[in-house]
């Protein structure tokens, strides 16, 4: 399997703070890796690097061959081909459910409205909200608007998705939806990088399982190792408090 | 009626004097609305390169130079001012519409200092998740501004930048200072000819002005009820 994330070296300062310190991690296709860590270990950051929503201060970022870690690349391209969901979903408040998810197929000309409209039917479906498409995101509850934020993230048919965090903002019993839905994508084939908090999920759909603290990788194997039988002291840990 | 008697010769003056006031209201407002949001971006972009520090620079000297004078006296330095300073190459107001035009020229530049601020805001009071969410589907920093950011904004906006529009519309009665037959100083005119209806007088073309801003802030409420998207 080809890679389709390589990451060498990788350093994140904001300031005089940094926040990722000589992370290298490479990512084959199809691969499912969950991010896990306390909170300020800096796996955000580096998801967030991935499409450099975050400025890359030092190393080499090369997604789906691009290495946009150059400053000369044009990264939008390169953005178009990686899917992003967010703790707080972030749809656009202004559009309908269908318009958030027409917005960029349409937008960047890679469709046209009719078929950009058929794609959203399809994408509604497949998440399961069909009935909504009209509504406005203030009508949703948060299950559904983060179903529909996965369904705007995969209308430019990407490559690679990153999940930040995608069930964090959610009431308990939403979860379990959101969760389907990405195990349903991680069935079907996409590489994901999830930040998450959810053992359970990275330890039925992840392929592999990444530890972070202090801007490191502390640990990282198949799920049930780290998860079940964790080696390092901060690993097993950070699992004592969660678990 | 006694008013209406001796006033009524003056109405068709009045009538067209209310169409320079609008006139001249309603180009500045739109050449401030496109100084705002031009000069808002600026402001609002984040970003380190130099050419992005000149223009917020300049922005920002705009706006204070602006806002820290009267607007009598930017009248004066614009007509008079420019006017002379020019003059050697050849430029006189009167060959570009004269008065009117100067009056549109600083009616809009006075009302885009404050849009700019009314745009500054109403860009940063948006949650910069929306920013990321539109940049990470590919879209670039404008067409994030245009489809998400701004539309989402202008809601915010919209009270500040109808009140600009009131308070500009309503300033232009200085414009009465260079000499423009503008509402304010045809009541002038007619005040002086017709002694004993002064306070008639003024009252009638303050009505006038009234009615302009009254309905453009009728107009804004509504507007406003409009956009709720389902909230």
């Amino acid at each position: 399997m080809a890679d389709k994330v390589i990451v060498k070296n990788l350093r994140k300062s904001f300031g005089d703070n940094e926040v990722l310190k000589d992370m290298s991690v490479t990512i084959a296709e199809g691969e499912v890796v969950c991010l896990i860590g306390p909170s300020g270990s800096g796996k955000s950051t580096f998801l967030r690097c991935l499409n450099r929503l975050e400025d890359i201060t030092a190393g080499q970022v090369i997604v789906d061959g691009f290495e946009i870690s150059d400053q000369s690349i044009d990264i939008n391209k390169v953005r178009e081909n990686i899917g992003m969901v967010f703790q707080h979903f972030n749809l656009f408040p202004h559009m309908t459910v269908k318009e958030n998810i027409m917005l960029a197929p349409t937008e960047l000309k890679k469709m046209s409205k009719a078929d950009a409209s058929l794609k959203a039917d399809e994408l509604l479906a497949r998440v399961g909200i069909s009935d909504k498409a009209d509504a406005y995101p203030a009508q949703l509850s948060g299950g559904q608007k983060q179903r529909v934020a996965i369904a705007r993230a995969l209308a430019m048919n990407p490559d690679i998705m990153l999940f930040d965090e995608p069930t964090s903002a959610l009431d308990p019993e939403m979860v379990g939806e959101v969760l389907e839905v990405m195990q349903e994508l991680a069935r079907g084939g996409m590489t994901m990088v999830v930040v998450t908090h959810e053992m359970g999920f990275a330890r039925e759909v992840g392929d592999r399982v990444i530890f972070m603290d202090g801007g490191y990788i502390v640990e990282q194997g198949k799920p049930v190792d780290v998860i079940n039988n964790p080696q390092e002291p901060r690993t097993i840990d950070f699992l004592n408090k969660v678990l | 009626m006694e008013f209406l008697e001796k006033v009524g010769p003056y109405i068709p003056r009045f009538y067209s004097a209310f169409w320079v006031t609008l006139t001249v209201a309603g180009f500045a407002l739109v050449l401030a609305t496109l100084i705002g949001i031009i000069v808002g971006l600026i402001t609002s972009a984040k970003g380190k390169s130099w050419w992005l520090r000149i223009l917020k620079f300049i922005s920002y000297a705009y706006i204070e130079v602006i806002r820290g004078t009267p607007m009598l006296v930017q009248i004066l330095i614009i007509y008079f001012g420019i006017g002379q300073i020019l003059r050697p190459i050849g430029f006189t107001w009167s060959a570009y519409g004269g008065m009117t035009t100067a009056g549109i020229v600083v009616v809009a530049i006075n009302a885009g200092a404050y849009m700019s601020e009314i745009v500054r805001a109403g860009i940063e009071s948006i949650d910069p998740g929306q920013v990321e969410a539109a940049r990470s589907l590919g879209l670039t920093y404008w067409k994030t501004m245009k489809k998400v950011i701004l539309p989402q904004a202008i809601r915010t906006m919209l009270p500040s930048i109808i009140n600009q529009f009131i308070i500009s519309i309503k300033d232009t009665s200085l414009l009465s200072a260079i000499g423009l037959a503008e509402l304010t100083n045809i009541s002038k005119q007619a005040a002086s000819n017709l002694s004993s209806q002064v306070m008639a007088i003024y009252c009638f073309v303050a009505l006038w002005y009234f009615v302009i801003c009254f309905t453009l802030s009728r107009i804004a409420k509504y507007l406003e009820k409009r956009m709720t998207y389902g909230r």
